[in-house]
């Protein structure tokens, strides 16, 4: 008997028509465990360098994360990941909500599909029967009502929905897919619009079997009333209403501008009663005790859920405040944009319009107003009209296709993507490592483990770490302990340091644990529920397999290892590996190639951080490096 | 027999929609408990508790299965509470024809809600990490008035059709199941 997982893997070709069920090796969950892990080694496997992300060929993967279904507390996650077309790279993205453990319970650890539908479709599966069905009539529809829709015709009023709206349909490169009030965001709802895949929907009664129930229930019970209770789980920003944090720290419009005093204790007044007026209650995901979800019912929208940073990037966009994200977020939901994209995007659409690079012939009418500028790039770049078919394409090849000096305005894109608008002052080392090496594209999908500043007396870092159950190693202590100034720490511990908080992002997407109960919250104190040494046992008491620390690590040193090797195969080298130029004011390039080289070394990659053969074949990746020698990237 | 049931107990599961955050753990805890060997599998439709949610309307409620029934009932109002329609349906916990809930999926047989008796207290309730369920012990008066309930029913058949009438009819109807 399978614990833990299904042992199956639904295998959808849109072109053909085709539906099958396969039955999946166990091997690879030992190796891989799930989610993320097992995506990417079918990405390796199956599309090659040569494939483009708008080819047929390319895949989109649902990926559950291996502990989902069971009583796991906190583990939820969908994992989804394809070729990008804005990046030309593997596409990471993480999904909320129930939709995963409901796949599971149709009895599928993961969906595959590959092909286009000749028109628009979706997916219905209710357990094992699996439809490709018309979709047709939910051209241009919202994702919520897309949802309502399908569910209604199908009733099926208990079948959980992951849906595109009009920014997927028209392949904008910032969609998302939306289920619920969770999105996968970064590069996926592109390619299911590619495919025409509307929305995919389901249904499942059948049983996920535990290895070591009554254990397992018993250490679930308990973590599950502590985590609760706990203030070091979940997300604070969901009931913390000073938000000085990004207001005066994070950049504002293009990434442009830091407003150091915006906050104030009456905007704070302010901005409690609008979001108390306006929200109807928190919630959370499957599983799990916290409620990160804001559940806003704004006048004239119809409802929608926010969490953390995503109620600040329009309106920091736009220069307004909290009630234009409240205006817009109901609207861009529904269309299906990613609010962390989207919004920079068209702060890059205005700027440009202000430098007279683009003008009154490219966005006819537009108004005078940055709120209604944000308003009408975003129908334009959803309906991919005139300057929006440009700015579609995200901000790195829209400046390149208006060209005129458009390039120097695309001052926050690394690897051709996105990044979280800040600017700071002083180069600081482990988020220069951070940003540049890291392929899930965002810095909130790297950090979280180890604390982003130093504490300002030994007495209180002697605190910090004696209750720190989180370290994988004692040595992160006495970093911790010794660490006065932010900059000032060797490129050996900061090498570390990096890997461990990227080492947990990669086990939580393979296991489906939420970042917010794991791997981005521990930088902040306060206890988290899980860590490098007790995950082990919850994924041998769920699924049978025998897991210790070291295993486990072994596991995310693969997965990150082959998703780099997607990567590199598809050119990936050193010169991509820089974060924005204007991310520190002052910079120094010897001293980051230095620590890059370090980095790569640490790693066990080359100096064009390819993983070398050795680093390959000790984590049974012969396969890689073997293509690798074939393909001449590396050499015999 | 009514003295005896006076002083028995019954508990009671008291739900504050307005604490849910729809984690399902409820739903988690009661098809674990009641799975062979006990938590050796999960599956929320085997339970006997289920959260009703719609996103749109900001509503989760978690209802209990109760008793089974041949027909739908012809009830199915709809109540607008604080600005938010909900439809009767949400807060019944009858296991009927009209919905695909409480039926249990191999053999599509009504679940019902046994109170965990055996435990200390409900699953779900134990499960529950946000106070939306409670567990009460009431007095098993509704017990009482139920089958006076029954009683006053029976009555108003011998009346209008005749004790022999009425006990053919329960004979041939309970032979037939
Ligand atoms: S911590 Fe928050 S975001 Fe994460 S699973 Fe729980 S409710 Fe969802
Ligand atoms: S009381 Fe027990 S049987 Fe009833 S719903 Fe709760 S867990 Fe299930
Ligand atoms: S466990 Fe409690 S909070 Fe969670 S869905 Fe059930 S009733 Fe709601």
């Amino acid at each position: 008997m399978r614990y833990s997982e299904t042992g199956y893997q639904l295998e959808v070709d849109l072109s053909r028509g085709n539906i099958e069920r396969i039955e999946t090796d166990p091997k690879l969950t030992e190796l891989h465990l799930g989610g993320q892990g097992i995506n990417a080694k079918i990405i390796y496997d199956r599309v090659g360098p040569e494939v483009d992300p708008f080819s047929p060929d390319n895949l989109l993967i649902f990926g559950t994360g291996l502990l989902l279904a069971t009583p796991v507390v906190g583990a939820n996650r969908t994992i989804v990941n394809t070729i990008s077309p804005q990046t030309g790279l593997f596409a990471h993205s993480v999904m909320g909500g129930w939709f995963g453990p409901e796949l599971k319970h149709a009895g599928y650890d993961r969906i595959i599909i590959r092909g286009k539908a000749d028109g628009l479709v979706y997916l219905y599966i209710n357990n094992d029967k699996v439809e490709i069905r018309d979709a047709s009539h939910l051209r241009g529809k919202g994702v919520t009502e897309t949802a309502t829709l399908i569910k209604e015709e199908l009733k099926e009023p208990n079948a959980q929905v992951a849906a595109i709206g009009l920014a997927g349909e028209n392949r904008v490169y910032s969609a998302s897919i939306e289920h619920g009030w969770s999105s996968a965001a970064r590069g996926v709802g592109v390619i299911m619009g590619d495919k025409r895949l509307k929305a995919i929907v389901v249904r499942g009664t059948k049983d996920i079997n535990i290895a070591r129930p009554a254990e397992l229930w018993e250490l679930t019970v308990r973590l599950r009333k502590e985590m609760c209770e706990s203030d070091g789980v979940g997300d604070w920003m969901a009931v913390d209403e000073d938000d000085s944090f990004h207001h005066n720290h994070f950049s504002w419009g293009n990434s442009r501008m830091r407003r150091r005093n915006f906050w104030s204790p009456e905007l704070e007044d302010r901005w409690y009663n609008l979001k108390y007026d306006n929200m109807d209650r928190q919630i959370g995901c499957y599983n799990c005790p916290k409620a990160c979800i804001n559940v806003i019912s704004y006048p004239g929208r119809k409802r929608f859920g926010y969490k953390c940073f995503g109620k600040d990037t329009y309106h920091m966009a736009a220069f307004k405040e909290l009630d234009f994200s409240y205006e817009i977020l109901g609207v861009a939901q529904e269309y299906g944009f990613d609010s962390y994209s989207t919004p920079q995007v068209i702060a890059f659409g205005i700027e440009l319009y202000e430098a007279g690079i683009l003008t009154d012939k490219d966005m006819p009418d537009f108004p005078v107003d940055p709120g209604d500028r944000t308003w009408y790039l975003l129908e334009k770049i959803a309906r991919r009209e005139g300057i929006g078919d440009v700015l579609a394409n995200g901000i790195y090849w829209a400046a390149r296709q208006i060209g005129n000096g458009a390039e120097a305005y695309d001052h926050n894109s690394t690897k051709k993507f996105e990044q979280i608008p800040i600017k700071l002052g002083k180069l600081n080392p482990a988020y220069f490592l951070m940003i540049a090496t890291g392929e899930k594209m965002a810095i909130t999908q790297i950090e979280g483990s180890f604390p982003q500043d130093p504490l300002p007396t030994r007495e209180e870092r002697e605190e910090f770490v004696s209750k720190w159950d989180a370290v994988p190693d004692e040595k992160f202590k006495q970093y911790f302990l010794e660490w006065e100034k932010r900059n000032e720490i060797s490129n050996e511990r900061t090498c570390a340091i990096v890997d461990w908080n990227e080492a947990m992002h990669y086990i939580d997407d393979s296991t489906g644990l939420c970042a917010f109960v794991s791997s981005f919250r521990g930088q902040f104190g306060g206890g988290i529920a899980y860590h490098i040494n007790n995950i082990p046992n919850q994924i041998t008491l769920a699924t049978g397999m025998e897991f210790d620390k070291d295993k486990l690590w072994k596991v995310f040193q693969r997965n990150r290892t082959l998703v780099r090797a997607i990567n590199v195969r598809r050119g990936l080298r050193r010169a991509d590996e820089r974060p924005p130029e204007d991310h520190w004011a002052v910079r120094d390039e010897e001293l980051e190639q230095k620590l890059l080289g370090d980095y790569y070394e640490f790693k066990g990659w080359n100096m064009e951080g390819i993983p070398t053969k050795v680093t390959l074949d000790e984590l049974g990746l012969n396969y890689v490096s073997e293509d690798f020698l074939q393909r001449g990237i590396l050499k015999p | 027999m009514s003295t005896e049931l006076a002083n028995q107990k019954v508990r009671n599961i008291k739900v504050d929609l307005d604490k849910c955050n729809g984690c399902r753990s409820c739903e988690i805890a009661c098809s674990a408990f009641h799975a062979k060997p006990k938590y050796s599998s999960i599956n929320p439709a085997r339970s006997r508790i289920r959260v009703t949610m719609d996103l749109l309307n900001d509503e989760y409620v978690p209802i209990r299965a109760t008793d089974y029934t041949k027909a739908g009932c012809d009830g199915r109002r709809t109540y607008t509470i604080r600005g938010k329609e909900y439809s009767e349906c949400s807060f019944c916990g009858t296991v009927c024809p009209t919905r695909d809930l409480f039926k249990e999926p191999d053999s599509g047989l009504p679940l019902k809600c046994d109170m965990c008796e055996d435990e200390k207290e409900p699953l779900c309730v134990q499960a529950c990490p946000r106070g939306v369920l409670t567990c009460e012990e009431i007095d098993a008066v509704q017990e009482e008035v139920k089958l006076d309930d029954m009683e006053l029913g029976m009555r108003s058949l011998i009346d209008k059709f005749g004790s022999k009438k009425v006990a053919d009819t329960y004979n041939r109807m309970t032979k037939k199941g």
